[in-house]
Formats: structure tokens, sequence, C-alpha cells
């Protein structure tokens, strides 16, 4: 009956940052902006070494609804790699723009909450109440700055198309109640025998609504029509922010869930996956291709990932979770790598966001425009960048489970994908600047953000050994529910 | 007491409605309140499986010794109902956020309209 509390304490130290940072706020006067940034830098490297310590103690927790293991324990990492970039590359744009409001931290480390608690829970209520704890903030943070009409748009969008999807979610846990009795995944696994006639319709319904709710958040096509609207209208950092943690914390449960249910769900459901990845892929590199905005672009290149990382899904099992697991690492990194230099050279009030804007900055800004140019690459996928290692596991994952098609459509949408992230390079580099000019500003916090992204791309993309490993580790454990009992050292 | 599939057909067809008026309203406040209609035939359906959970479980009970199926049925009746207290705790905080949302457009544009949210296309 222990309810074991040191199995959540990554969690809990995220969650108690953040109501530090809110009290905080109210005592402190001019030197917010350090402050903010120094405690929200200590909360995050806390939560790090907390999950660190819990290497050693996995096991589940709280009558069997909290589980720490492998596949959370990775994608914790993850999590506080992003918010660790996003509060960086926040720092100064948020004391510049929104004079210092200290509750855009207390949000961003709540919504980082609550995806640690979806990633880690094994329990289809606990991973509802994680999915609208990380879904509330980001509403609220889609348009928290005040003079940006296209943000408040943007948060009502969101906020109406995450509501409704949330109305599909527990629609689809509703009918897998109905189905087994119980909403813990773990005990569900072990009704499968015992399960009565209209179980498997019920449990095939569900499955269809839960992926339904997932795809808005993860951004699949065709339940993407947010995103870019969401993602253009937000604020850069907020964007950054979005565009990597709950994407990946939607994957996590979608990781959780399907080998879970590999048992009971019929082979159609592959069918369906495969289907969804090559349209995601499709539809994201293809409207890529025409756009002006760069975030807007980055909008639609962020759902030709996501159709990546479900191809990783597709495959399922142990080389599926471990590809989709890495790349999600890196896309993490490489993504608010490349936001945080559109944060740099979008300069006050975020008024060049256009690429034709970014003309000739390859050799007014040459250490920016270089690490834009590794990030872009790293996007593509060409060799020797973090992008590179991650897409060929994916692909080397679906060809060894006989998912030929499916990589060779992949390897022809990353191929397509070059053509765009090239744009912003040639843009920089060779076309004939324009006589008005931006006033960049640069502080030592996104220098410091730019410069972690960077080395991370470049490392992982020559030495990924040590993350493949970890990430093969985890991917091992892909039968989570079934070694729940030997998880206890 | 009507028997189960009533309660979910009843509330299959509350969520379409809820669907449908999603898709249909170009009325921002509607659009929520159809949001609520999808939230509440959840809601329906959960009370509905969780008071008949012996139909459901039905395969375990005969599994189980007599003695243990009580306790078995209390907890997994209890996952039902309490979850909708959940839904309704997070239908709640959702509202909130999204009426100030919803409120904050109002301000800067005179009107709830969908349509008039366009300044990017959708």
């Amino acid at each position: 009956m222990g309810f074991n509390w040191i199995l959540i304490s990554p969690e809990i130290a995220v969650l108690a940052t953040g109501f530090i940072l809110l009290i905080l706020d109210l005592f402190i006067g001019k030197s917010r902006g350090f402050l903010l940034t120094a405690v929200s830098f200590i909360g995050i490297m806390v939560a790090l070494w907390l999950n660190y310590q819990n290497y050693s103690i996995m096991g589940v927790g709280f009558q069997g609804i909290v589980i720490n293991d492998p596949i959370g324990f990775y994608f914790k990492i993850i999590f506080c790699m992003g918010t660790l970039l996003t509060v960086f590359i926040s720092s100064t744009y948020v004391s510049r723009e929104m004079k210092g409001m200290g509750e855009y931290y207390v949000l961003i480390f709540i919504a980082t909450f609550g995806m640690m608690v979806m990633a880690s829970s094994a329990d289809l209520i606990t991973i509802f109440l994680g999915l609208e704890v990380m879904s509330i903030p980001l509403y609220v943070l889609a348009g928290i700055h005040r003079g940006r009409l296209r943000g408040r748009e943007a948060a009502m969008k969101y906020f109406l198309l995450g509501a409704f999807a949330s109305g599909f979610l527990l629609y689809g846990i509703a009918l897998i109640f109905g189905a087994y009795g119980s909403t813990n995944l773990v005990e569900i696994s072990q009704r499968f025998l015992f399960s009565s006639g209209f179980s498997g319709i019920l449990t095939g319904a569900g499955m269809v609504f839960l992926l339904v709710g997932f795809g808005f958040k993860i951004a699949a096509a065709p339940f993407h029509m947010w995103v870019p609207d969401v993602y253009e209208g937000a604020t850069a950092p907020v964007t950054a922010f979005m565009s990597a943690g709950p994407k990946a914390a939607a994957f996590a449960v979608l990781f959780r869930l399907f080998s879970v249910f590999q048992p009971v769900i019929s082979d159609n459901f592959t069918t369906i996956l495969w289907i969804l990845a090559v349209i995601t892929m499709l539809w994201g590199n293809l409207l890529a291709l025409s756009q002006k905005n760069i975030k807007r672009m980055l909008a639609y290149s962020s759902i030709a990932h996501a159709g990546y990382v479900l191809i990783a899904l597709t495959v399922g099992g142990r080389d599926g979770i471990s590809a989709g697991l890495f790349y999600l690492l890196i896309y993490t990194i490489v993504n608010i790598g490349a936001f945080s230099i559109i944060i740099f050279f979008s300069g006050k009030n975020e008024k060049y966001e256009n690429i034709s804007d970014y003309a000739g900055f390859g050799y007014k800004y040459p250490f920016a425009a270089i690490a834009m140019t590794v990030f872009m690459l790293a996007l593509a996928g060409f060799p020797a960048t973090a992008g590179f290692a991650g897409k060929y596991k994916i692909f080397v994952a679906a060809i060894n489970s006989g998912f030929i098609w499916l990589a060779i459509i992949g390897i022809f949408n990353s191929l397509v994908s070059v053509w765009y992230y090239i744009g912003v390079v040639v843009s920089m580099y060779m076309k004939q600047p324009r006589d008005e000019s931006p006033t960049v500003i640069l502080s030592m916090t996104l220098m410091v953000a730019v410069l972690v992204a960077f080395i991370g791309t470049v490392y992982l993309g020559l030495f990924p050994d040590d993350w493949i490993a970890l990430s093969d580790w985890a991917g091992s454990h892909y039968s989570w529910a079934s070694i729940v009992g030997s998880l206890v050292r | 007491m009507p028997s189960l599939e009533y309660y979910i057909i009843l509330s299959a067809i509350l969520f379409s409605v809820g669907v449908w008026g999603v898709l249909k309203s170009r009325n921002a406040i509607v659009a929520f309140m159809a949001i609520e209609i999808m939230l509440n035939a959840v809601n329906l359906s959960l009370i509905s499986f969780s008071s008949n959970i012996k139909l459901i479980i039905s395969g375990l009970i005969q599994a189980l010794p007599a003695d243990q199926v009580p306790a078995l049925l209390r907890s997994s009746s209890a996952y039902g109902q309490i979850f909708v207290l959940l839904v309704m705790t997070v239908a709640a905080a959702e509202a909130a956020v999204g009426l100030a949302i919803i409120i904050s457009i109002y301000r800067a544009k005179g009107s709830v309209n969908l349509d008039d949210v366009n300044i990017m296309k959708w």
C-alpha cells in the first residue's frame, strides 16, 4: 500500500519549482528576469538529477497508477532538456517583450509537470489528467503576449480544437473501461484472457478514438489543422516549447498504449498507422515547400517530423520504440535550437518572420548563420548531424521489420524536405540584403541556448552511440505492462 | 432499469450531437457548449458501464474465488465513478481558461464569430 513518493520525485521537483516561481514573482522587483531564470534553471537541474537517481529504483507506485520504467525515464530526460532550452531562449525575450511576466515560467513548469505525468503513468485516468495539466497552460501560453492579436487567435483555435480532441480521447477511455472494467493499463493487460464477447469491438473503437485524440496532440494529418496557425500566432519561445515537449509526451502515451493493446487489437491497426504516417509526412513536407513565413514553415516541418515518428510507432516493439525515443530527443534539441536563432533574427516584436527577411544575414551574423545552417541541415537529415542519426535509426528499424515501402516513402520525403530547409540557408548566404535591417538583440542566455543546442546537434550526429544504447535499453522494455513485477530491483 | 445498451446508444448519440455542433457552429461559445455535451456523453457512458460492472467483468468473476468477487466489483466500478468526478473537474478548469480566451477575443474584435477569427487562414 506504499505511496512510493520517490518514484515521482522528478515530477515533484518540477511542480515545486513552478509554485516557488509563482510565489517568488510576487516579492521581487527589478531583477526579476535574472532571478526567475536562475530558479528555473536550478529546478530543472534538480529534476534531471532526481531522475538520474531514479535510474536504480524502477517500479510502480500509488497502487499501480504511476510507473517509473526505462521508457518514462528516457522521456523525462527529453522533457527536461526541452524545458531547459526553453527557459534559456525565453529569458530575455520575456523581460523585453512582456515586461518580465513571472507567470510565463510558472505555466511552462506546470505544462512540463503534465508531460512528465503523462509519460510516467500506467493508468488511463492519470494519462488524461496529465494531458489536461499539460494542455491548459499551453492554451494560455499561446496567447500570453497581450499586444499580439495573432496570439489571441492562436489561443482560441488551439483551445477549441484541443478541447475537441480531449473529448475524443475521453470517449476512447470510456469505451476501453467498458471493455475491461478497469482503467489501469497493467490490470487491463491481465484481464485480456477473461474478456467478454463485446470487449473486442469496444477496444477497437476505443483505440480509434484514442488515436484521434492523440493525433491532434502530435499534429498528425488529418488532425493537424491547428498547427500552422498556432505556431505562427504564438510567440517564438512558446512555439519552440510547444513543438517539442507536448508532442513527445503524446507519443510517450501512444507507445505505451500500443504495446499494451498489441495482443488484442487487429492487424488493421498497423495499416491505419501506416496510412497515417504516410499522409502526415507527405502533407507536412508538400505544404512546407510553399511557405514564406519561417514559423509556418517549421510548423509544417513539425507535422512531417511527427510522420517520421509515426513510422517508429507503426514498427512498434523494441526497434520501433528505441528509434522513436532517439528521434524525439534529437528533434527536441534541434528544433528548439532553430527557434532560438529565429528569436535572435526576428528582432523586436518579431517583426522579421519571413524567410526572405534573412537575406544577407550569413555575412552580417556569421556565427548565428552557421548555427542556423547546421540546425536546418540536421532537420533535413544530413549526414554528420544529429538528424541523420535519428532518421537512419528509424528507417533501419522499418526495413528490419519488413516495412520496406514505408522506409522508401520516408526517405523520399526527407529528400523533398531538403528543398525548403536549404531555402533558408540560400536566403541567408546568397540573396542581396535589404536596406532596412532588424536590430537584433543578443543576450547571454540566448547564446547559451544556441551553444547547447549546437553542441548537442553536432555531438549526437558524430558520437550517437551512448544515447542509442540508452534508447535501445529503454526500447527493450517495450512490453512494460507484463514486466512491471520484475522492474523493482 | 433499462439495460446497458440503451445508455450506451444514448451516449453515442449525445457524443455525435456534440461533434456535429462543434463542426457546424460559427460561434465560439456554441462550439464550446457542444464540447461540453461531448464530455457529458462520456460521463454518461462511464457511469452506465460502472453500474453494470458485473456484466463487463463476468469472465473474470467466474475465474476468481467467490470471496474475492465483492472487492473486485467495488474497485472496478469505482474507476468509472471517480473518473466522472475528475472529468467534471477538468471540464470546469477548461471552461475557466476557455471563456477567458473567448472574452479576450471579444474585447479585441467585438465578436466571437469564428469567421471573424481570420488574421491567419484556418
